[in-house]
């Protein structure tokens, strides 16, 4: 299974090498998507855990045991494409190539498994075409 | 022997269905493969297309009466305003006026949420809008205040009329502060982090015809999705300025103005801009037809992305303040391309103009022409050509004093 989470760091923890021992001991693909978080600060990362479902739910104890607060990735980025104008701003601010221009016909896509919902489009669209959505996920 | 071809010819061939129209992007592949002279033989008209935010774009609008009659003095178009010092019950609704109460640059950057271009918008899409005028009461027009809702259906007259649109070549433009800043040209990151265009290059109408030869005053068009014409020069029309061996203008150039009739618009191709940090504005969607009437017209129209430079210039202290920093030059084909080199820092590239909807402008005019719904006009006068010696002035910077005690003895 694949999923998406926060994980909030208090001070002392950001000092620890969490993130080594989650893939050492759980065997989990840990894939960094956002990272807000200093040495001696608190601060969060978002991450995609991909595994065995017994691996994720393993990992997702080991974060908790060690006081990590958990969540899951409570907002998505949605594209109305009704609205979209096809002008292609957005698409250089993307750092995933979530939006992304197919250079022939210049026509923008959004492949939302791209999406790591920096927000960096949401500023940039005239069209006001590309909006944020919060979704409340139930607790893994 | 050139061959030639009358507007009467061309028109003659579309009334027959026999009409050969391509866009100024299929031209080029006929070029290529037929070479000028008999691509020219062969192509009757080249369509072109552009479809991006236009500022100094409007509407005007007759209300019709209300019972009692009002003067109106200020007008809000859905809390927008519309400009009314014009007659009883006529008003300019412009693309870039902010909506009343809007926080602006208040909090920084301001979203600009809704504005005129968005009225104009919801306008040509049929929705209901809130008209609300005010006045101070006269005894031929009494009503001092109305307050109601209007659609495009109940109004005398909906024109759009667009002081400057289709600019021949505009700026790249970067930022080479070291904070985001943000323009009409879009977001602009930090220390030349993006570089913002806005052309449809080889599709655009006024590069297809850089001297105006076949676009002037009356030249029918497609415009916001129905039929427009070029009513004049657009305002900033600069003619005279650097251009290339095929007399492409390197730098912002030729203007036109544009009118017709919003009632036969599409909402489609006229859309509410919000501008971060900057306001709201219309994207204007523009097709001109160029009739082939000799090799030379058909050289124009087959000018390509790489044959097409756009000037950098700095957002951050060369356009607000006059502190130009010289960075160059960039061709539209690395502009489209996702990147451009400017001053050897590779830069990523953000348009502001839609190619694709550029693209569908110019095939729905080839469609309308060859579905012989589209005919072909001669101006009726040329535009302001590149050897007319047009200074582009600024504004000057004067002492009021005089004015004021004139204006007061007028009084
Ligand atoms: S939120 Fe970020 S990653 Fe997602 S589409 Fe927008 S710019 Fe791309
Ligand atoms: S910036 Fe907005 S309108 Fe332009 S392509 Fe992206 S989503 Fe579409």
């Amino acid at each position: 299974m694949k999923n998406r989470v926060v994980l909030y760091f208090s001070a002392a923890q950001s000092e620890r090498p969490i993130i080594y021992q989650l893939i050492k001991n759980t065997d989990l693909i840990v894939n960094i998507l956002k990272a807000d978080i200093n040495p001696q600060k608190e601060g969060y990362l978002v991450v995609e855990l991909e595994g065995e479902k017994d691996c994720y739910e393993a990992g997702i104890k080991f974060l908790k045991n060690l006081g990590v607060i958990v969540e899951p990735l409570s907002q998505t980025v949605v594209w109305h494409d009704e609205l979209c104008i096809q002008c292609g701003a957005c698409a250089s601010f993307c750092p995933t190539q979530a939006l992304a221009i197919e250079r022939d016909s210049m026509i923008v896509s959004f492949d939302n498994s791209r999406c790591v919902v920096c927000g960096m489009c949401l500023d940039c669209c005239p069209t006001l075409a590309i909006k944020l959505h919060f979704e409340v996920k139930e607790a893994v | 022997m050139t061959y030639k071809k009358s507007y009467e010819e061309i028109n003659e061939k579309i009334r027959r269905g026999e009409a050969v129209v391509v866009t100024a992007e299929e031209v080029i592949d006929v070029v290529a493969e037929k070479g000028y002279a008999q691509a020219a033989k062969e192509i009757d008209v080249v369509t072109t297309g552009t479809f991006g935010p236009m500022c100094s774009s409007g509407v005007f609008i007759n209300f019709g009466h209300a019972k009692p009659r009002i003067r109106m003095q200020k007008v809000w178009l859905n809390g927008v305003e519309a400009y009314g010092g014009i007659a009883a019950v006529d008003a300019y609704i412009g693309a870039a006026q902010v909506a009343e109460n809007d926080p602006e640059n208040k909090v920084y950057p301001g979203r600009f949420m809704y504005g005129g271009g968005h009225v104009i918008h919801d306008l040509v899409a049929g929705k209901e809008i809130r008209l609300e005028a005010i006045s101070y009461g006269t005894d031929c027009y009494p009503n001092k205040s109305v307050d109601t809702v209007i659609t495009l259906a109940d109004v005398n007259e909906a024109f759009m009329f667009n002081p400057r649109n289709a600019y021949q070549n505009y700026n790249c433009a970067v930022n080479l502060g070291d904070k985001t800043i943000y323009t009409y040209m879009g977001v602009l990151k930090p220390k030349m982090g993006n570089a913002a265009y806005s052309t449809s290059g080889q599709l655009s109408p006024l590069f297809n015809d850089p001297h105006y030869r076949t676009t002037g005053i009356g030249t029918r068009i497609f415009l916001g999705g129905g039929i427009g014409y070029v009513a004049w020069n657009g305002t900033q029309h600069h003619p005279n300025v650097q251009r290339g061996e095929n007399g492409v203008p390197m730098v912002t150039a030729g203007t036109l103005s544009l009118i017709g009739d919003l009632k036969q618009m599409d909402p489609n191709w006229l859309v509410g801009l919000s501008y971060l940090g900057y306001g709201p504005t219309l994207a204007v969607g523009v097709g001109i037809p160029i009739p082939i009437l000799d090799e030379e017209m058909l050289r124009y129209t087959a000018v390509e992305d790489k044959d097409i430079f756009l000037p950098v210039v700095d957002y951050h202290q060369g356009y607000p303040y006059g502190n130009h920093t010289d960075l160059g030059f960039v061709s539209f084909r690395d502009l489209k391309s996702g990147r451009v080199n400017i001053q050897g820092k590779e830069v990523v590239t953000t348009p502001q103009s839609s190619y694709p909807r550029a693209r569908q402008i110019a095939a729905i005019l080839k469609a309308w022409i060859q579905a012989e719904k589209f005919e072909l006009t001669q101006p009726v006068a040329s535009l302001p050509g590149a050897d007319s010696p047009i200074d582009f002035k600024s504004l000057p910077d004067r002492q009021p004093n005089g004015v004021i005690s004139m204006i007061r003895n007028r009084r």
